[in-house]
């Protein structure tokens, strides 16, 4: 019986074995190294040289970009994402409404996502909204004025913005599939006792779809987090104009790789593991007042 | 939705100097097909073919790789009880939600030293290990199959590997399509991994290649550039046509592209 057993964990761990040299080789030991280099300062050249807390206390109070960094990625994050989910259940209630075009409809919303990530979409968006582009055209048809999508932070900030919105087509197939599940009785026992759409809504859709609301939030905040071709592209990899469209993982990136600060870009990514670690805490821990699980220990 | 890749697609017929000043007008006025012509030329000294030629290998190498990895690991922490079995699902889920970027730096510092720079082996071989996306895909499908063709199987005297390959393998064939072609995209589209590791533009890849475009936007090929850019999506768009079905399927099991 002994020996069975030893034989099955063999076999298991014999499997699952690439998952864990994997692991260790591409995750756990270059995070320790991380970890080691964020107190050091390290220019691939010369050894690293153990400086303590010192990037940390620039990172926080010495170096202004890098504050910049952090408020243009949160206003990233927290605009784009929440937009971005709200036209996916827009859109998703729309096609749930049993339209025999489902199949063109889902080729239209869901194509921009797939195509999204890819270095001809950041070249076209640039195009789009450069200074003669079609967004300007639009908008002197309609007599407004020209904006310098270029010229101004704020606006090549929304520009990105509008560009990841574009992009809600996964998040609107996993939201479509969260309402196929919800039993067409509950509306119909809703009209019976003559709830109109919008209680509806509220009181059926919004609590039934509420782990795949959250599933949709911590899956797209973290990836929100990470953007980094868009910017690099849009912005030719300075992140400008004025550090407008200086996401985090881009001045990262340029920290890293361009300076060669792999101390300074190794404390950074560990502010940002930490961060990204607390805010999906706060938000499986705040979830249990707002998701509502039809069958408790379901999903 | 579509406007904007139609825009696209209409642009790279236009001629060089008339783009912009036409931006608000779908239709070229005339059809300039040159610019494809010049655009697959190329840039950096190699035609688009040439960093086309690229990409497909990273593409097929490591799809393959990670298919096959994850493919392997699923079944083992789907179908097989072990010791720490728990544990280390535990330890793939979390690693799904980990931000890429803190393990950016020393992946390239490793990678270095490995003598890799310049070469796809740090693009290529990690896919070998498993993605922990797709090994969560394949277990939630494996997870459907019933045990009982296991048990049968296992006492017509067939081993765990044949169990996999001959009979599990065979009915999570929706479950590997699906990882095939996202692993595709993602590798098709990666800029992070070239422009860290490849260094000599005759290795670059399509993405690569669109950068070199728009670095030396001065030589204003913009034609050339859009007509690129429409031909890097053509192999895309082509693969979303052929299993758009599989795709859905998969995006909404599993919740996967950003």
């Amino acid at each position: 019986m002994r020996n069975h057993s030893l034989k099955a964990n063999l076999t298991g761990y014999a499997f699952i074995s690439p998952f864990i040299i994997g692991f260790l080789a591409f995750t756990l030991i270059p995070m320790f190294i991380s970890l080691y280099l964020s107190f050091t300062s390290y220019n691939l050249f010369s050894p690293p040289r153990w400086v303590g807390l010192d990037n940390f206390e620039k990172m926080f109070t010495g170096d202004p970009k890098y504050w910049n960094s952090v408020k243009v990625t949160l206003y990233y994050v927290f605009i784009g994402v929440p937009l971005r989910l709200t036209f996916a259940l827009f859109v998703a209630m729309i096609l749930n409404t049993g339209s025999k075009m489902i199949g063109t409809y889902r080729t239209i919303y869901y194509l921009p996502s797939i195509i999204g990530g890819s270095v001809a979409v950041s070249i076209m968006w640039r195009n789009i909204f450069s200074e003669q582009g079609i967004v300007n055209g639009l908008l002197m048809a309609l007599g407004a004025a020209p904006v310098q999508w270029f010229g101004d932070p704020g606006a090549a900030l929304s520009m990105l913005i509008t560009l990841s919105v574009w992009q809600f087509g996964s998040s609107m197939l996993i939201f479509l599939a969260g309402l196929k599940n919800i039993s067409p009785e509950m509306y119909e026992a809703a009209s019976v006792d003559g709830a109109h759409p919008v209680r509806k809504f509220f009181s059926i859709t919004l609590p039934l779809l509420s782990p795949i609301i959250l599933f949709n939030l911590i899956m797209q905040t973290i990836s929100a987090f990470m953007t980094f071709v868009p910017a690099y592209i849009i912005s030719k990899g300075e992140g400008g104009p004025m550090d407008g469209t200086m996401l985090y993982s881009l001045y990262l990136f340029r920290q890293a790789f361009m300076f060669n600060n792999m101390g300074y870009a190794s404390a950074m990514a560990w502010v940002m593991l930490i961060f990204i670690g607390v805010l999906t805490l706060i938000l499986f821990k705040t979830s249990k007042m707002w998701v509502f699980y039809e069958s408790e220990g379901g999903r | 939705m579509l406007y904007p890749i139609i825009w696209m697609f209409f642009s790279s017929f236009k001629e060089s100097r008339t783009i912009f000043t036409t931006a608000t007008t779908l239709l070229p006025a005339d059809w300039v097909w040159s610019n494809y012509v010049t655009g697959w030329q190329g840039i950096g000294g190699y035609s688009f073919g040439h960093y086309m030629w690229n990409s497909l290998v990273i593409v097929v190498l490591s799809t393959l790789g990670v298919v096959i990895s994850s493919a392997l690991i699923a079944f083992g922490f789907a179908r097989l009880n072990f010791v720490g079995r728990n544990f280390w699902f535990g330890v793939m889920m979390v690693t799904l939600m980990l931000p890429h970027d803190v393990v950016l730096v020393p992946q390239y510092i490793i990678f270095t030293k490995l003598g890799w720079l310049n070469t796809i082996n740090p693009i290529v071989i990690p896919q070998f290990f498993g993605a922990p996306f797709f090994i969560f895909l394949m277990v939630q499908f494996i997870r459907t199959i019933p045990k009982e063709l296991d048990e049968a199987a296992t006492i017509d005297g067939c081993g765990k590997f044949r169990l996999f390959i001959q009979i599990i393998m065979p009915l999570i064939k929706a479950s590997l399509a699906t990882a095939a072609i996202f692993s595709f995209y993602w590798r098709w589209e990666d800029l992070l991994g070239p422009v860290l590791y490849l260094n000599s533009p005759d290795k670059y890849t399509v993405s690569m290649g669109l950068k070199m475009f728009l670095d030396s936007e001065s030589a204003s090929n913009w034609g050339g550039m859009f007509a690129m850019s429409m031909v890097s999506l053509l192999p895309v768009i082509l693969v979303f046509f052929l299993f758009q079905k599989h795709i859905v399927e998969g995006i909404s099991s599993s919740g996967i592209k950003g």
